[in-house]
């Protein structure tokens, strides 16, 4: 029995998350696993419920991603419903799911990972948040936060609300566009436009000053699943599924996100509420692949706008032809998605049909099940509904990214476990490393959203005694 | 009718004798906070939330179902009255499973006006959390007895003014119920008419119509209410 080092982020309320690293007796790393020791339920306690209520109570799942819940759970109600909604309701919705994208992202890059780029990753941590940007790149740091603001802001004119947003409806949308907010959109592109070519900039010189270690970092290599649309192009919203393999061979093309069950299998494991997920004709673990915003560019042909397609040549050009594996090049797959958020939300807003007034159609239950897919900013989600004669939910799933993610990302942390711990002595920048690969795969757990400075972790060593032979704490 | 001498709040006033002390508060613009009551259909003083004091009783008394007297001295807002009025407020969140952020009513609904009027901060009592039901089996309507505070306005309306008696009540105390018929799927109901009129009248999100999402639901109390003034001057 080898010795234990437990990085335990103890002082949250919420999104309780720890890792455990196993030692052998040679003090080599042999193991790492992510804990996920929430348990939220929404699974059970909606059963009862009518199924047009889920749109409002899912969301609730995530204050990040609150919209892509919301569009997997319409799209689900609307197959029980067997509806179509009006155009100017679908461009809303892509509206809106960008501009979620957007914002989360650039929490995701300015808020949590930029500290640890810009500012070092060995830097105090007392100023290493958005904070020590602010202070170190006054501008820079602005722009950030202007750019997720950006983001919630288009929700907001459009429904009114930043976050939980109440305008998607079964049938459509509650709200039509007013020209006043229109333009308001339209005149915050320049600024958001700028900030992201300076922000892959940026990137890119970080990539240039550090080959190594973006090189090395978290390499690990796995299948990619993502949604494209019908002419390969990048696709949120709607489309069909692609997976590709670790050398860039197309595995599976045009899966109906509808048949998920067929193709995708779950694993639950002992240790965590996380479920794991696999493809399932390859099985467990040939079957591990990964979602989100690098593996979504790794299989889709194309981007549909002019300046995102462009980055994304050179993005793909990293790859050699096979995919882009590296964990750090997550941060660059966010840019080239924000980028092409911002052009594909004025394309639509200059759409003649964003103004027009009919959004909404109306049916009842016509199906008992629904299921609905859509690309979180995390990667593809599902949700699936089994409704009683009254259209009470009977049976609820969530297929949600972050679980698809989960055996990849433990894979990351033994990954960097393996390059940064070794023996049993554990120094704080590399532990650094371990939550920054975790960090990259961005989970949707309220640790990782932790804006201000780090998350508070315990690191315990133990013997095979199970005694504790060296504590390190921080937060 | 002829008029009476009172006073409310220590200014003297002249009342038709008959009324009920709301009535007559109402006519001077009076607002005393209320949930079960409904212009037009009869009073219950079920919810408690519009005693008064009226001197020279250790009681309190509703003012719906109380009618005013001569020289009677009415107090309708007090410390002690706003003690009350914000406990029983609370009572209401605790009892059943009020959850605003994704109720059809939610920024539409007396119960949450009313928690603002009475300046409810939070609910100080434990939450019973109970099971309760959800009946969806009307084609067009749902109940969901989570959000049920009781106020029976719809089994008023209902009866009074359909003239259909779908709703009644079962149970005491906290197990207390709205029931269909004879406490059978509201789907099955052999007296619903399907008129709308509870759903309009409802103060909560309890009773809601299938085709509106969330967020969409306006009730339209004030459309009953015309209505039963439309019935009275044709009869
Ligand atoms: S269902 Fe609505 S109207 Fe009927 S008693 Fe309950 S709260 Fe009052
Ligand atoms: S309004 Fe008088 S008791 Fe409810």
């Amino acid at each position: 029995m080898g010795k234990e080092i437990l990085i335990h982020p103890v002082t949250r309320i919420e999104g309780h998350a720890k890792i455990t690293i196993q030692l052998d007796d040679s003090g080599q790393v042999s193991d790492a696993i992510f804990h996920v020791n929430e348990f939220r339920g929404f699974e059970k306690f909606c059963e009862g419920r009518y199924y047009t209520e889920m749109p409002v109570i899912t969301p609730r799942i995530c204050g990040i991603c609150p919209v892509s819940h919301t569009i997997s759970s319409v799209k689900a109600c609307e197959m029980i419903q067997q509806i179509k909604i009006p155009r100017t309701a679908e461009l809303l919705r892509r509206v809106i799911q960008q501009a979620q994208l957007i914002s989360s992202h650039a929490l995701s890059f300015f808020h949590l990972s930029a500290p640890d780029l810009l500012l070092g990753w060995d830097s105090d941590p007392a100023t290493r948040n958005i904070f020590g940007i602010a202070e170190k790149d006054p501008d820079l740091g602005v722009r950030g936060i202007r750019l997720r603001k950006f983001g919630q802001e288009v929700s907001e004119r459009i429904t009114g609300k930043k976050i939980h947003i109440m305008g998607i409806v079964p049938g459509g949308m509650s709200y039509a566009l007013t020209k006043e907010n229109r333009q308001a959109i339209l005149d915050w592109i320049p600024e958001v436009l700028e900030t992201t070519h300076m922000s892959i900039d940026l990137l890119k010189k970080y990539h240039a000053d550090h080959t190594d270690m973006v090189n090395s970092f978290a390499n690990i290599e796995s299948m990619h699943m993502g949604l494209i649309a019908d002419d390969g192009s990048h696709e949120l919203y709607d489309g069909r599924i692609r997976l590709v393999a670790a050398n860039g061979d197309i595995v599976a093309d045009r899966l109906n996100p509808l048949d998920y069950h067929q193709f995708i299998q779950e694993k639950p494991v002992s240790w965590s509420y996380l479920k794991s997920f696999f493809y399932k004709p390859m099985g467990y673990p040939d079957g591990i692949y990964r979602v989100g915003p690098l593996s979504r560019l790794n299989v889709i042909d194309r981007m549909k706008t002019p300046q995102a397609q462009k980055e994304f040549e050179e993005f793909r050009a990293l790859g050699q032809g096979r995919p882009v594996h590296g964990n750090f090049y997550y941060h660059y797959a966010r840019f080239i998605e924000i980028l092409a958020g911002i052009e594909e939300i004025e394309q639509m807003m200059k759409d003649p049909d964003i103004l027009s007034t009919d959004i909404q159609t109306h049916a009842s239950r016509n199906q008992p099940e629904g299921i609905g897919c859509c690309e979180a900013p995390r990667g593809i989600l599902f949700h699936h509904y089994k409704t009683d004669p009254d259209g009470k939910l009977n049976q609820i799933d969530f297929l949600i990214a972050t679980g698809q993610n989960n055996p990849s990302m433990n894979q990351a942390i033994l990954d960097v476990a393996r390059q940064y711990v070794k023996g049993d002595h554990i120094e704080e920048g590399a532990l650094n490393r371990v939550e920054g690969a975790i960090r990259c795969f961005d989970p949707c757990l309220s640790c990782s959203t932790h804006a201000l400075g780090d998350m508070p972790i315990r690191i315990e060593l133990k013997n095979s005694q199970g005694e504790v032979i060296q504590r390190i704490a921080r937060g | 009718m002829s008029k009476i001498s009172i006073t409310i709040n220590d200014e003297p006033y002249k009342v038709e004798s008959g009324q009920t002390i709301m009535e007559a508060c109402k006519e001077h613009n009076i607002k005393i906070p209320s949930m079960c009551h409904f212009d037009g259909l009869t009073d219950v003083g079920a919810c408690r939330l519009c005693l008064v004091e009226i001197e020279g009783q250790s009681k309190l008394l509703p003012s719906c179902t109380t009618q005013v007297e001569p020289n009677q001295k009415i107090r309708t807002h007090s410390d002690r009255l706003s003690g009350h009025r914000q406990m029983i407020t609370e009572l209401f969140f605790s009892e059943r499973n009020h959850v605003c952020a994704v109720c059809v009513a939610n920024g539409n609904c007396e119960l949450q006006d009313l928690a603002t009027e009475v300046g409810m901060k939070h609910v100080r009592f434990p939450y019973l959390f109970q099971e309760c039901e959800v009946d969806a089996s009307h084609a067009m309507f749902v109940i969901d007895h989570n959000r049920c505070i009781m106020c029976t306005r719809c089994v008023r309306v209902c009866s009074e003014v359909e003239g259909a008696h779908n709703w009644d009540v079962k149970n005491r105390g906290y197990k207390v119920r709205i029931i269909s018929d004879f406490d059978t799927p509201w789907g099955e109901s052999e007296s619903c008419t399907s008129c709308r009129k509870c759903v309009e009248v409802c103060p909560t999100g309890s009773l809601w119509s299938k085709d509106k999402a969330q967020g969409q639901s306006k009730k339209n109390p004030q459309m009953i209410k015309d209505l039963i003034e439309k019935r009275k001057v044709n009869l």
